[in-house]
């Protein structure tokens, strides 16, 4: 196979295709988890036990952060390929027809805010969580009493308004990166064809719909419990 | 030429002496045409004054002027081969402009097309591509009858679909990510659709490729804004096939 996944433009669209469907899979799973917290904290707190500090989960994040790391430098080395094959000269005048979609040009950029939304993110609960408890069994003295409680985490953070705001606007960013990715992931394997055009192409924005509208419900959920528990 | 139908036109025209020049754009005020004159007469009742008073005159790509060629080019207000979709530039007409406009007028700009002169850009990377492996390399014979190969009509219909690329470079052109990939995709799959062309599919599908990666175009993201702009029509679907030959071709390797 000679290494084409490395040195032919196709083969380079295979790993942020394969990465890339691995990540909205990922996203799928932690989507259903997010969802039990709407119905019982206890039964939320029981998947962060089961995906705490054990080997399964850690092989689990390891491998998922490989999948985060892969598609994100294939990104880079693609866009700056690309900015490389356009030249140096830039067109006066552009103008972008009906039909492409402003997503599919811009998704660097939305890769770059869901991203940023991810150090904010692991700082909100995985620091807290999985981190602490790594701590913890390398030695380091720290209270691990809380490191269970994602439903606790929950409740703080949704209870700010300025987290609100910020978690809504990654999840619009990422909704746009689906909307594209998710066809396009397809396209490039080369799993689409003049039928299957429009249909792969919707399938992914209801996907995107689905799985963005189950991570804000949980969002805003807990923002009104805070209101209505302030009040 | 009834008074009434005549229209002016200011043009925005980059000019650009050689490959290794600096360009820049000059703008020629009040050109006088119809809006029944296509747009390359209009360049060339542009250059005849411009030849009139001693100035060199706009060098840009035309040969049959019936949109089969595919030798014209030019970005037009932000569009390859112009405002009209499916057509190619020798086949726009400045009715599609207002009276008094202001048309910016670029060349194709790729890594992979570098500009020749003024509206010029060498596309001989597309012939580079087309040898690498966009034919059959074995005697096929002589005509046949055409029921001896039995071929649906939706398959013959899509391979002449692909056929009709004209291999002009707006692909490339539109493409942010500077891509060959609807060009490309297109002279694969008008083969790989036939049962003569389907024997080197995948050798094809791999020189291709390969060559279009050499020569510096840029990695496909799927904008569409190839097919957007195609004064074919060529089908992002063609993209798919080639993807799809591609890989088998490497995972078979």
């Amino acid at each position: 196979m000679n290494l084409f996944i490395l040195n032919s433009s196709i083969g380079r669209k295979l790993v942020m295709s394969i990465t890339g469907l691995f990540l909205v899979l990922f996203l799928t799973f932690h989507m259903c988890m997010n969802i039990v917290a709407l119905f019982s904290a206890e039964a939320y707190n029981m998947i962060c036990e089961f995906l705490g500090a054990n080997w399964y989960a850690l092989v689990g994040t390891a491998v998922l952060a490989a999948g985060f790391i892969i598609h994100i430098i294939y990104a880079l080395v693609l866009t700056i390929q690309n900015r490389k094959a356009r030249g140096n000269d830039r067109y006066e005048v552009t103008s972008r027809p009906k039909s492409v979609e402003w997503a599919s040009q811009n998704m660097l950029a939305l890769g770059v805010v869901i991203l940023s939304f991810l150090a904010l993110h692991l700082y909100h609960f995985w620091a807290k969580m999985q981190l602490v408890e790594l701590q913890h069994m390398a030695g380091t003295n720290v209270d691990t009493s809380m490191v269970t409680n994602g439903a606790y985490y929950i409740q703080q953070t949704f209870s700010n308004p300025v987290n609100v705001v910020l978690y809504l606007i990654a999840l619009c960013a990422l909704w746009f990166h689906l909307s594209h990715g998710f066809w396009s992931a397809l396209q490039s394997m080369g799993l689409d064809n003049k039928t299957w055009f429009n249909r792969v192409k919707n399938i992914g924005i209801v996907y995107a719909t689905i799985l963005v509208g189950g991570f804000a419900i949980v969002v805003i959920a807990f923002f009104i419990k805070s209101l209505c528990c302030a009040a | 030429m009834a008074t009434e139908n005549i229209m002016r036109v200011n043009l925005k025209v980059w000019r650009q002496a050689g490959p290794k020049e600096k360009g820049a754009f000059v703008t020629y005020e009040n050109v006088e045409t119809t809006p029944d004159t296509s747009f390359l007469e209009t360049l060339d009742i542009l250059n005849e004054t411009l030849v009139e008073k001693g100035e060199e005159p706009i060098v840009f790509d035309h040969d049959c002027r019936e949109g089969i060629c595919g030798m014209c080019s030019l970005y037009i207000n932000g569009h390859p081969h112009g405002p009209a979709t499916g057509a190619t530039t020798c086949q726009l007409y400045m009715r599609r402009f207002k009276n008094g406009e202001t048309i910016t007028v670029e060349p194709w700009r790729s890594a992979a097309f570098p500009v020749i002169k003024d509206l010029m850009v060498n596309r001989n990377a597309y012939d580079q591509i087309q040898q690498a492996g966009g034919y059959v390399s074995f005697n096929c014979g002589g005509a046949q009858d055409a029921n001896a190969i039995p071929i649906s009509k939706e398959i013959a219909d899509e391979a002449m679909d692909s056929a009709t690329c004209i291999g002009c470079g707006a692909c490339a052109a539109a493409c942010k990510n500077g891509s060959a990939m609807l060009f490309v995709s297109a002279k694969v799959s008008q083969l790989a659709l036939l049962p003569q062309g389907k024997v080197e599919a995948a050798a094809r599908a791999k020189a291709m490729v390969a060559k279009m990666d050499e020569l510096g175009f840029g990695n496909c993201t799927n904008t569409g804004a190839c097919a957007a702009e195609c004064p074919k029509n060529i089908s992002l679907s063609n993209i798919a096939r080639l993807n799809r030959e591609f890989l088998c071709a490497k995972f078979k390797d």
